[in-house]
């Protein structure tokens, strides 16, 4: 019999009782919603994903007929926060680190206007950012009729920034779209600049004045000396910084742009498939905050300093 | 080697963990029981739709779907004050009707057969054939919407408007982009800076957005075609085949009325020296209907008194008098070439 004296014996068995306690309330919970949607005459399910969607999006970027299915109009909505997103954390990660930097610039002037900037951005909700974006987008843009031309490159209009020239068919940026990248790096770049900020102000003096007292330029002395330490510091809340551009792509709704979370309340209201449109959103967010993590993560152990 | 005490203890408070999951009742609530015992009746309706249901600066609501929720409150439980509004958005309504959070969801609702059978909500009689239209700028000197070629279309989520729009964009060859927006203020606002060449909705939901949002309402103009049907009316939950009852023949009761005559006028006259036996019926002289509904025989004359027929009710919330002058056109009662056909109260 099992020596219950042994703190390992003693150990698996309350981590058996968590564990089987944690299925009990999930599978409670399951079984509860289930009879109720039932009682109550909801009908429940993921089948819903094969039938035609009957809606068309707006942009996506694959070509989506309403003749498609409501999996693929989520494929669709998918792409389209991936798209944004991606675009996103890129660029706040670029200006990020210009305001963060200038932020420890010598230059008082560039010192003052990275700080009001930060200050600004940071404190404003993204929701109102976007809306003002939007507005600043749509009203003092030119109408369709006669958009702003530069040679045959260039159209700026209410419809949106069309480059005709860009690949084969021409490329073009919704208002929508553009609203929402350009709020979205703005917000996310002011936070991106503090954590590079504590991150190079982490790095100790004394490695600064190794750096300069072995000759190293200031540039050298940034790229070889001070970043690999600063990154350290950097990853984990740049990491949270990602992950919380990747979730504010979702106020999309707002704007009109039609990102995952668009095309799951069309859908949700044309099936009626409450919990399972949501659960789907919930879990396609999850896997893209682990997957980002996990990568930031991989970056991490890669980059950083081996300690010996 | 025998139980230890501590082992007995962590079984005895999963065993009694189990039996406390195991009690929770079953959701069994009768929504009219509710209603009575609350006192009052909780009425799911639009944010802010004039017509329908808005609120005015001093927060008193009004509005042809609200008029309906004081019909039945009046109905039921004695005053049209009775009732608590809920402004519920497009996504949330029939969430908020599903889990008991409102008793009745009036809230330009179109009846499908995904909402009837789908959701366990029932429908109930239709209060205003609607259908979906267009709205352009005047400016753009379009006369159809099978002009709209290529146009992009500002639209509200979470209604049956995507899909009407893109049948009507499929069937007649447009390749129409729209524009979706959670909140129709949203989409109201692009429309009218110009970034969409057209607006959809219901007809009524056009008229009323001209009215209440456009810097000056003759530069938009409303399209012809009506390109899908929309009859709306207020929907109830699954499970209280009584409260369903009440609230569909309050509304059937409410345009018979119109259609034989009694308005809240000439109710006090009627109920006094009328000898029509269908207006004795309906106001409850001759016999007591209300007794089948769960009521007592005043039932409806208390909803004719509160509100007024139809008729009234229409045109005071969009009649032609109104900013929003809508002609009762397909609402007209059915021996006058409309679509309202009270089934009778026999």
């Amino acid at each position: 019999m099992l020596n219950w004296r042994s703190q390992r014996v003693r150990a698996w068995y309350y981590q058996a009782v968590l564990i089987g306690m944690l299925i009990v309330l999930v599978g409670w919970l399951l079984q509860n919603t289930l009879g109720n949607m039932r009682m109550r005459g909801i009908q429940s399910g993921f089948d819903f994903l094969l039938d035609p969607a009957g809606f068309d999006i707006g942009e996506s970027m694959f070509t989506f007929t309403a003749t498609q299915t409501y999996g693929a109009a989520f494929l669709a909505g998918l792409f389209n926060t991936l798209r944004v997103s991606g675009i996103a954390i890129v660029l706040c990660t670029m200006w990020g680190t210009i305001l963060g930097i200038g932020r420890l610039s010598s230059n008082a002037l560039a010192r003052g206007l990275c700080y009001a900037y930060t200050e600004l951005f940071r404190n404003i909700p993204l929701l109102l950012q976007l809306l003002m974006w939007y507005v600043v987008l749509v009203e003092l843009m030119p109408d369709t009729e006669t958009p702003l031309r530069f040679r045959d490159w260039v159209l700026l209009s209410k419809e949106g920034l069309a480059l005709p020239k860009v690949m084969s068919a021409g490329l073009t940026l919704t208002p929508e779209f553009l609203a929402l990248t350009f709020g979205l790096t703005l917000y996310t770049s002011a936070f991106v600049a503090e954590v590079i900020r504590s991150g190079i102000q982490s790095v100790p003096l004394g490695q600064i004045e190794a750096a300069l007292s072995i000759g190293l330029s200031p540039s050298q002395r940034l790229r070889l000396v001070v970043l690999p330490q600063a990154l350290r510091l950097i990853v984990p809340p740049l990491t949270n910084q990602y992950l919380n551009a990747i979730k504010n792509s979702s106020l999309a709704v707002a704007i009109g742009y039609p990102d995952l979370v668009s095309i799951s309340n069309t859908t949700l209201n044309q099936t009626g498939r409450a919990v399972e449109c949501i659960a789907i959103v919930m879990a396609v967010y999850l896997a893209l905050s682990l997957l980002t993590a996990s990568g930031m993560n991989y970056f991490n152990r890669r980059a950083a300093l081996k300690e010996r | 080697m025998s139980p230890t005490p501590a082992l007995i203890r962590h079984i005895l408070f999963l065993l009694c963990l189990s039996a406390l999951i195991g009690a929770f009742p079953a959701w069994a609530g009768k929504t009219l029981d509710a209603v009575k015992q609350r006192d009052q009746v909780v009425c799911g309706v639009n944010t802010g739709l004039v017509g329908f249901s808005a609120a005015d600066s001093q927060g008193k609501w009004s509005g042809l779907d609200v008029d309906i929720c004081r019909a039945v409150a009046a109905a039921v439980l004695g005053s049209a004050d009775k009732v608590r509004y809920v402004p519920l958005s497009a996504q949330q309504r029939f969430t908020a009707l599903q889990s008991g959070e409102i008793d009745v969801l009036s809230r330009n609702t179109t009846f499908t057969l995904t909402r009837d059978a789908s959701l366990g909500l029932h429908q109930t009689a239709v209060t205003y054939y609607d259908g979906q239209g267009f709205m352009v700028s005047a400016k753009a000197n379009i006369k159809s919407a099978k002009q709209l070629k290529g146009a992009t279309v500002c639209v509200q989520a979470g209604t049956t408007t995507e899909k009407n729009l893109t049948d009507f964009s499929r069937t007649n060859k447009l390749d129409i982009k729209p524009v979706v927006f959670e909140k129709f203020e949203a989409a109201n606002a692009a429309y009218f800076s110009g970034r969409c060449k057209a607006y959809t909705t219901d007809a009524s939901g056009l008229a009323s957005i001209r009215t209440k949002e456009a810097k000056n309402p003759k530069d938009h103009v409303i399209l012809p075609e009506l390109i899908s049907k929309e009859p709306l009316g207020p929907m109830v939950r699954r499970g209280d085949d009584e409260w369903l009852a009440i609230v569909k023949w309050t509304v059937y009761g409410l345009v018979e009325a119109e259609e034989y005559g009694i308005s809240s006028e000439t109710l006090n006259s009627l109920k006094n020296d009328s000898t029509d036996p269908v207006v004795l019926r309906l106001l409850g002289k001759s016999e007591d209907t209300g007794k089948l509904l769960g009521l007592d025989r005043e039932w409806l004359a208390r909803a004719l008194t509160a509100v007024g027929n139809y008729g009234e009710i229409f045109e005071k919330h969009l009649g032609e008098k109104t900013p929003l002058g809508l002609k009762r056109g397909l609402n007209a009662q059915w021996n006058k070439g409309g679509l309202q056909y009270a089934i009778p109260i026999r």
